[in-house]
């Protein structure tokens, strides 16, 4: 009998590590210093358990990483696990059934419930399934401000868009540029969008954004927005850096008053040693409209025929979303966790203040869920246009841009 | 086979079809043959099929619209200004390298010193790929850095040569690292041309007395002719299809002024997920090359036979 239960046992041992012990290749594009610092907290995770985290980090940020990942889940040599961002991009990869559905690690660990703001979740839903897990929060609408810069031009550190431009001149006097800015398109775009939501406000985001409305992009409150992005052209003058966190630096260093960002840009305060509110202050929503956009980043799982593979692969699903992995990923990475009963007193001032904007919900929905990735494409151009060439007046650009929203799918 | 031949009497076995001559060099050339159908001609009308759709991330045969690809290709600035581009780069940079390239070779052909070594250092920016070409380029005219830098360190203060900045100029400093790039190239193949030519129409002009440039003018560039038309192929299909140069060296800025058509093609398909949209685009590139082409083969194959 009792050899019985012993060798019952062991076969069932061995047959369960036969059967589960498997290596998941994740694929993802975090590869800046917090960024990877981040990610090995999901691989540590995981290596905690019978599995192993293959890493198969693709440099260049997401317009380089993700052509390739769609390439190769199309091309049949899918990797088990990938990072996109959650909405449009990976719509018809789902609807084409190359996607793992992830409906019953959802509902056992009740996500529902616990992701906060829900639509985070919506964004990974497709028919009533959910396809994705969503790991992070990131908001664009921030404005960095560099205390060094306004004590050198002798005028106080604003507290809103408007004081912002308003101390300009001062700014100059004192040789500093007033606004740091990126040439990559991405970041001229990203400028508008949180313009936007200060100029403009929430109800045309909303209106424009979800509702794709020709008529409020075609309004004066749109007008007052493109007169502001025109503005801070003007402002961005001898700035001509190309990546972000060289813009970023521009600030740390006080050379420029201020950088319009998302929140991802304090990793890079974080790492020069500043602190909040004493070296440099965050403004979410510029400071106008205390009000986020909530997009960031989402897990998802390519089908496998293997049904090993697939028992690991929603083992990790459910990992990330565990409490104590997201704590620990998002402090390293600098952005809000997607659950809001978690611990994150670790957080800094900036962090926490986006937490209390979450925890009050105000939030919106981010570019990259409410438009197609050709949408946002043809957004960008006219952004990059715009701003680079001081030829085109606001009326042309809004003229284009309400023929954008009419087509905008 | 032999049988049936046999059959068919004397005549048969003489002179086989000509389908069959050569039969081992014909059994060679099968899978280029089907290479050049499948991947090139099949491909080429899968992608101009497609063109007519809705493909957004996965190709989509069945959602026809028409044309509606291409009356927005043609709506958009950034379209435009690619064409414009090109059309400029192409142009400057055809004549540009045939003339460089043609200058040099025939000073070259001078039967001057070190010809070897003159010859190795011209052809070397040839040997690096159009990445390094258009990141040297980027620094060399990057005013902190570069050219005019250097002007200004050595006393000229004024100097200003600031082309990848200004949108107005910004295909130039495209086409100077273009240039620098190809030329080379064109002079070796142009100086192979002029090598190829018989010492005796040398001695017959100067016996004559004609000049040396006229003698190139009127003499060698007319007996150079199938030299010239290979180097034309060579850098027509360098300049359609020019991508890495611009990627590497302005990324299309600033702005959208150093855009061109490949890029705005990869762009589309890959990254705003818009297959039709890069399809059609495509497919305007390849009628721009036909219609360059389709009339130069008329003229270069057809005369021939009627004449």
């Amino acid at each position: 009998m009792k050899l019985t239960t012993k060798l019952l046992s062991a076969t069932a041992i061995c047959a369960a590590s036969a059967a589960s012990a498997v290596e998941l290749e994740v694929t993802h594009w975090w590869t800046s210093g917090g960024e990877a610092a981040a990610v090995s907290e999901f691989a540590k995770a995981f290596n905690e358990t019978e599995h192993s985290w293959l890493d198969g980090a693709i440099a260049g940020s997401g317009g380089t990483a993700r052509p390739i990942i769609i390439s190769r889940i199309l091309g049949g040599d899918p990797m088990h696990a990938t990072q996109l961002n959650h909405g449009r991009q990976a719509e018809e990869l789902v609807e084409a059934g190359l996607m793992l559905d992830l409906t019953d690690v959802a509902e056992a660990g009740s996500w529902a419930d616990i992701v906060n703001p829900s639509r985070l979740l919506d964004g990974c839903t497709l028919d009533g399934k959910i396809y994705c897990v969503p790991v992070n929060i990131h908001s664009p609408q921030w404005l960095w401000l560099s205390h060094e810069a306004f004590a050198k031009a002798g005028v106080d550190v604003p507290n809103d868009w408007f004081e912002f431009v308003a101390s300009a001149d001062a700014l100059r006097g004192a040789d500093v540029i007033p606004l740091a800015m990126g040439q990559q398109a991405w970041q001229t775009s990203l400028a508008f969008g949180a313009i936007m939501v200060a100029v403009g406000g929430t109800e045309l985001y909303i209106d424009v954004l979800t509702n794709k409305s020709a008529e409020a992009a075609a309004s004066e409150e749109m007008t007052a927005v493109f007169q502001a992005y025109a503005d801070a052209r003007s402002l961005s003058d001898g700035s001509n850096v190309q990546d972000w966190n060289q813009a970023t630096n521009l600030v740390i260093t006080g050379m420029a008053g201020g950088q319009i960002h998302g929140d991802w840009a304090q990793g890079e305060f974080q790492v020069a040693g500043q602190v909040a509110g004493e070296d440099y202050t965050c403004l979410p929503g510029l400071g106008v409209n205390e009000i986020i956009a909530t997009g960031g980043d989402a897990f998802y799982f390519p089908k496998q025929d293997d049904p090993a593979i697939e028992a690991a692969q929603k083992e990790l699903a459910a990992l990330m979303i565990s409490p104590e992995v997201q704590v620990a990923f998002n402090l390293k990475k600098g952005s809000l966790p997607i659950r809001g009963d978690v611990d994150l007193s670790a957080a800094n001032d900036c962090m926490k203040k986006g937490l209390e904007i979450l925890a009050a919900g105000n939030v919106l929905p981010d570019g990259v869920n409410a438009y197609s990735a050709d949408t946002a494409g043809q957004l960008e151009d006219l952004m990059v246009e715009f701003w680079n060439d001081t030829s085109i007046t606001v009326e042309d650009a809004q003229a284009r841009y309400v023929g954008i929203i009419e087509s905008a799918d | 086979m032999a049988v049936t031949d046999t059959g068919q009497g004397e005549a048969g076995v003489k002179r086989p079809s000509r389908l069959f001559k050569n039969l081992a060099a014909k059994f060679a050339a099968i899978p280029m043959i089907f290479t050049a159908l499948v991947v090139f001609v099949g491909c080429t009308l899968w992608t101009i099929y497609h063109s007519f759709t809705k493909s957004r991330l996965l190709p989509a045969p069945k959602k026809w619209v028409g044309l509606d690809n291409y009356e927005r290709l043609w709506s958009e600035n950034r379209w435009l200004i690619s064409i414009e581009n090109l059309a400029i780069y192409g142009a400057c940079s055809l004549v540009l390298s045939l003339v460089i390239g043609f200058v040099l070779a025939a000073l070259l052909d001078r039967k001057i010193r070190f010809e070897n070594t003159i010859r190795t250092i011209i052809l070397y920016p040839f040997a690096l790929s159009f990445v390094v070409t258009g990141l040297a380029w980027q620094w060399i005219l990057n005013p902190a850095l570069g050219l005019q830098n250097t002007m200004r360190n050595w006393g000229w203060e004024s100097f200003t040569f600031d082309p990848l900045n200004n949108a107005e100029i910004v295909i130039f400093g495209v086409l100077i690292a273009g240039i620098w790039q190809g030329s080379g190239f064109v002079m070796v193949l142009l100086l192979a041309g002029m090598r190829g030519i018989d010492e005796d129409v040398w001695k017959a002009s100067r016996v004559e007395g004609i000049p040396a440039w006229k003698t190139y003018i009127f003499i060698v560039i007319p007996m150079m002719r199938p030299v010239f038309v290979t180097a034309l192929v060579i850098i027509s299909a360098g300049i359609i299809k020019v991508y890495d140069l611009v990627v590497a060296q302005t990324s299309g800025g600033p702005g959208i002024a150093s855009e061109v058509p490949a890029k705005y093609v990869i762009e589309k398909m890959f990254q705003a997920q818009n297959l039709g949209l890069g399809f059609a685009a495509s497919t305007m590139m390849l009628l721009s090359v036909l219609v360059v082409l389709i009339p130069w083969a008329y003229l270069e194959f057809g005369g021939k036979k009627n004449g």
